[in-house]
């Protein structure tokens, strides 16, 4: 207790130095927050979306789909299984059939993926009701990115050939409905989302699917030969990998402010010893042990940690307060890398991020302080209350 | 009188029938008069795109229709590339990875070198008969040739174009024009026959054009510099160890 309040009247005494240190380290206590709950809140809103738009509660993969390779899409179909039958009825599960296909905007020739859906689901966020129109050419609804990149906008036509189960080629009319507004490039990039029964009969595939989505809490439970379930944690795994890539990324912002308050924590402590020489020879010789002598140093250090976490929360909550409401401002094209990511990112601020950043950087305060302190143990009380140099 | 009539009349349709060939024997006589048992052809392709154009050069040996070895000349970046095609199986020698690729599935319905072609058209085997009905629908006029206009459909429904159009020279009996179309009627793919020149105790095309209907450009032009029939060519060629 001694040494607490020791080391309190020491720091406050040695006035701007302090709090310049204190300063410095306050700053990287906000930084840590705020980067890792932007990390935190884009990984949640990521989470979220990918959830509602495109895996619902997990996902029936046909055994031969890869989604990472188009070419095998156009043999990665069955026959959807009987088991599922009421439960598409009931609209808990929304099969969707998958296929390459090639599409000719203003003479150009793009692959793409063609993406047959139920018009009636209601698991994911996808507007495919407005697919319900009947018109001459096969309806579809494409994402803002596809728009953007292929120059396709409301009421355009294109020319789309595939290929049927057969191998024979075949060319229609495709009438672009609508095109939505989805932050999840997934379900956006290269892919035309049309009926169901459209591409069932354009593929010669009738009640054949690529993908089953699960929207309901429970996933059948019988093995179901030919299907494999993917839950949740498995279809959302590459956005937490590429997030927790981007922690680590970020966190080189923070680790040079962090740095660098450690760093002036050190010279102050270094300093510290070197011109407290007197009053640590005083203290031993009134009856102090070396160790205790080195506890009060290593205090008084530590106790930038604590005097930033009261300084940092001072300005910091506000700030913080008011940037998780308005939230982050995503540039123009960042959602372009192929990852969940909306407009606008509001960082979450979780109680476990603040109080893990506050034990993170006590610690490392701490040990900061005392390894300068440790060269106390070994000065003579005698010489040092002399103020000889050793 | 009516029934000299009737007999003058059956006589004239036997002799009209006489003179329009069946598609079958159209087909048979295209088959006739380009199919050799070898061929060494040196030629250039040249792709034009929206923006420029580039020209590919090549020498192709190949022995009927399952046999082909290619060896790209120009330009520098495809210099030394090889292509190997045995039976229904392809293989493609790239020197700067100094690999041999198979090409096959879906990788066969890839452009060759951003061309109008596919491997899968360049794979294809010209023999149209078995896999077509021909009917002959009538006669047009092609770069001032007359020519029958032969319409094939395909027999079964594992054919890469059901419908396929082709305009055939009345006299030279060569094909002077192609039109691939997709099962629901959209014209795909036109190529176009010209400077038919007489080699040997045959016509044969030497520039063809290519083009992909659905796409805008003016698509891949295919000339031939020389063409030499029947000769004698060495069997190692068509092996994986000649691509290296």
């Amino acid at each position: 207790m001694i040494a607490l309040k020791l080391a309190y009247r020491n720091l406050v005494g040695a006035g701007i130095r302090t709090w310049l240190n204190v300063f410095v380290l306050s700053i990287a206590y906000v930084l840590i927050i705020y980067f890792n709950g932007l990390m935190s809140g884009w990984n949640r809103e990521a989470r979220r979306d990918t959830i509602n738009w495109e895996i619902a509660n997990g996902q029936y993969w046909q055994k031969d789909y890869d989604p990472y390779d188009p070419f095998s899409f156009n043999d990665s179909h069955s026959a959807i299984p009987s088991v599922f039958n009421s439960k598409i009825d009931e609209g808990k599960i929304v099969p969707i059939l998958i296929s390459e296909a090639t599409i000719y905007p203003e003479g150009r020739i793009q692959s793409i993926v063609l993406k047959g859906i139920s018009t009636n689901q209601k698991i994911l966020k996808l507007p495919t009701y407005e697919l319900n129109v009947e018109i001459a050419e096969i309806p579809g609804i494409i994402g803002k990115r596809f728009s953007k990149n292929t120059n396709l906008k409301k009421d355009d036509l294109v020319t789309v050939r595939w290929r049927d189960a057969n191998g024979t080629f075949d060319a229609a009319e495709i009438r672009i409905i609508s095109v939505f507004n989805c932050n999840v490039p997934t379900v956006d990039n290269g892919q035309i989302w049309i009926p169901l029964d459209d591409l069932q009969k354009m593929k010669q595939m009738p009640d054949e699917a690529t993908i089953l989505v699960n929207g309901d809490e429970l996933k059948v439970n019988s093995e179901i030969v030919g299907w494999v379930y993917k839950d949740i944690e498995f279809l959302v795994m590459d956005i937490t990998k590429i997030i927790k890539t981007k922690r680590i990324g970020s966190s080189f912002f923070y680790i040079i402010i962090l740095a660098l308050a450690m760093l002036a924590i050190f010279d102050t402590q270094v300093l510290s010893i070197f011109k407290r020489q007197k009053e640590i020879g005083t203290y031993v010789a009134m009856g102090m042990t070396r160790k205790q002598v080195v506890t009060l140093f290593t205090v008084e250090g530590a106790f930038h940690a604590v005097l930033a976490a009261i300084v940092g929360a001072i300005y910091g909550i506000p700030i913080l307060a008011y940037v998780a409401k308005i939230g982050f401002k995503i540039p123009e094209g960042s959602d372009d890398m192929g990852l969940a990511m909306a407009d606008v990112i509001y960082p979450f601020f979780s109680l476990m991020l603040i109080v893990s950043t506050i034990i993170l950087v006590f610690l490392i305060t701490t040990i900061v302080s005392y390894l300068p302190a440790r060269k106390i143990s070994k000065m003579e009380p005698t010489d040092a209350i002399k103020g000889k140099i050793q | 009188m009516k029934n000299a009539l009737l007999v003058l009349f059956l006589i004239g349709s036997m002799f009209v029938q006489a003179q329009n060939p069946t598609g079958k024997e159209i087909l048979d006589r295209i088959d006739k008069n380009m199919a050799s048992k070898s061929q060494i052809v040196t030629s250039k392709m040249i792709i034009h795109g929206q923006r420029s154009s580039r020209t590919i050069e090549a020498k192709t040996w190949s022995i009927g229709e399952n046999k082909a070895f290619t060896e790209y000349l120009a330009p520098a970046r495809e210099k030394g590339t090889k292509m190997l095609k045995l039976e229904d199986e392809l293989w493609i020698f790239s020197p700067s990875t100094d690999r041999i690729i198979k090409i096959s599935g879906h990788m066969l319905r890839q452009s060759v070198m951003g061309s109008d072609l596919s491997y899968e058209d360049m794979m294809e085997n010209s023999n149209l008969i078995e896999k077509y009905d021909a009917v002959v629908t009538g006669t047009e006029s092609i770069n001032d040739r007359n020519c029958w206009v032969v319409e094939l459909q395909a027999k079964t429904a594992d054919v890469a174009y059901q419908i396929r159009k082709i305009w055939v020279d009345k006299d030279k009996y060569i094909p002077l024009r192609e039109e691939l179309y997709a099962k629901s009627g959209t014209l795909l793919k036109k190529t176009d026959f010209f400077e038919i020149t007489k080699i040997g105790n045959r016509w044969y095309p030497k520039k063809i054009v290519f083009k992909d209907m659905l796409k805008k450009g003016d698509g891949t032009e295919f000339i031939i510099d020389e063409i030499l029939f029947e000769q004698a060519i060495d069997e190692y060629i068509f092996t994986k160890a000649a691509l290296k």
